[in-house]
């Protein structure tokens, strides 16, 4: 008869980063149930709102997470936005764009790197890093902040970028693409990365639905989402599909954010192609009074954000749901039936992100 | 951006129903928000349809101490907003599946977000 035992897992573990905690109920070296648990940073920020006026706010948005920092405030000035009825110009909807893009690449390499790292592949980890420092010295030069930019303003951004920054964007991206193949290759076809990942981990599409499962990890389960289709800053002008894989695997998860950054590349070079002239921000008058839910699709997946104002500078509310959140209840489903040695991994490659869910 | 907001307050009797009908139209759970008001709470549960990229919010009003069931046995992921909901804003959410009675969130104060008396 199987051994029934439990074993703690965190909030401290070498592929953490962050502190999450979950208590592994074992039979032999079989999980049986994972039973999550978290708040050891919570940080209380969404009620920071009813301190901070609606426009101070922005800073304290994207502050939630410093890998999703631009898409957070990207989400909270849009949603207020919304409330307020303000357009935007054009050319802050591209520029928004552009950054988010990079935010997703400079997050995906990121990831790959931690995988990477996990599975005992320092140079592999080395590369991914030294790859994703070059969209943060983007950053730098097109916002001043490499991890913290401080853009996004409700009525736009803060600042445009000069045609050499889009020149160098460009010449970086071409670059990155030439870089990333033979990584590319590495992830998707050597023995010991395919070990690790091939069948382990399995996620079925209807399993994902059900278990509210977003971003890479949905479309990795075979699932069409993104919520870029939406349309929102300047992605109905631009051409994409959603990219997914139907092996339900760690492997597949892996081969959706790789080739997500190859799509990032072709959104970059569309919006800078496309990208017009014009102001980058309108003036806001008034206050929000109002309330809107708004989706845009963080590096991690879905992420929704609530604003609810009444008529003065301080909003009643804002809530955050992010990607991570979402995405816990499947990887506790996917934890399920899976060996011990194998949790580590498993655990990382949903990507969580425990500062945003920390928030 | 052309995404329509609905927002559809119902009472508590109709709730269960109104969820039941988002399950059966094959609608995902999105996302579960409370928010603290003078009499209590607003619960708002967003439902998407991804093929038509719709999102639909159904809002129920309770008072402080009312009592409202899990949905978790027609969301099963709802169990992790739902928990979310009673330890850090106190609202009364009975039969969650897993219920953490506190445990979710490693904080020390009970409820910090509800309404200060």
């Amino acid at each position: 008869m199987a051994k029934r035992s439990i074993i703690p897992f965190g909030p401290q573990h070498p592929v953490l980063p962050e502190p999450v905690h979950l208590d592994l109920i074992l039979e032999d070296e079989t999980v049986v149930e994972a039973v999550p648990s978290i708040g050891f940073v919570h940080r209380g920020l969404e009620t920071l709102v009813k301190k901070r006026d609606y426009k101070q706010y922005v800073y304290i948005a994207e502050r939630v997470c410093g890998i999703c920092s631009c898409g957070h405030g990207l989400g909270y000035c849009q949603a207020v936005e919304e409330v307020m009825g303000i357009e935007i110009p054009d050319r802050a909807k591209y520029l928004r764009t552009i950054w988010m893009e990079m935010s997703r690449i400079h997050s995906h390499l990121l990831w790959l790197g931690l995988l990477a790292d996990a599975m005992g592949f320092e140079s592999l980890f080395m590369e991914s890093w030294r790859m994703r420092e070059k969209i943060l010295d983007l950053f730098d030069k097109t916002t001043g902040g490499r991890i913290i930019h401080s853009i996004n303003q409700i009525g736009g951004v803060q600042k445009d970028m000069t045609t050499p920054m889009l020149l160098d964007i460009l010449h970086v991206i071409e670059d990155l693409t030439a870089e990333l193949k033979p990584i590319v290759e590495t992830f998707l076809h050597d023995y010991t990365v395919q070990s690790r990942l091939k069948d382990v981990g399995i996620l079925s599409r209807e399993d994902a639905v059900t278990m509210g499962a977003v971003g890479p990890m949905l479309r990795a389960s075979g699932e069409p989402y993104d919520a870029r289709l939406l349309g929102y800053a300047a992605y109905k002008d631009l051409s994409m599909e959603p990219i997914i894989s139907t092996g339900c695997d760690s492997y597949a998860r892996c081969e959706v954010r790789l080739k997500e950054l190859f799509q990032s590349f072709e959104l970059i070079r569309e919006a800078i192609g496309k990208i017009p002239n014009g102001p980058v921000n309108v003036p806001v008058k008034g206050n929000p009074s109002g309330e809107y839910f708004l989706r845009i699709e963080q590096p991690r997946g879905e992420a929704i954000y609530y604003v609810k104002g009444n008529g003065t500078k301080f909003l009643d509310r804002f809530r955050l749901r992010t990607p991570t959140t979402s995405n816990i209840p499947p990887m506790a489903e996917m934890l399920k039936g899976c060996q011990l040695a194998d949790v580590p991994l498993l655990i990382l490659t949903i990507d969580p992100c425990i500062s945003c869910t920390e928030r | 951006m052309d995404e329509k907001n609905e927002i559809k307050i119902i009472s508590l009797a109709d709730f269960f129903p109104a969820v039941l009908a988002m399950k059966d139209k094959g609608w995902r759970l999105a996302q579960i928000c409370a928010v603290s008001v003078e009499q209590g709470y607003e619960l708002s549960y967003s439902f998407c349809e991804d093929s038509s990229y719709r999102m639909v919010t159904l809002r129920l009003e309770i008072d402080e101490n009312q009592e409202v069931a899990s949905i978790t046995h027609i969301y099963p992921c709802a169990f992790i907003q739902e928990n979310e909901a009673a330890e850090l804003f106190g609202v009364n959410i009975s039969h969650i599946k897993p219920d953490y009675h506190g445990t979710l969130y490693r904080i020390d104060k009970s409820a910090p977000f509800k309404k200060k008396e």
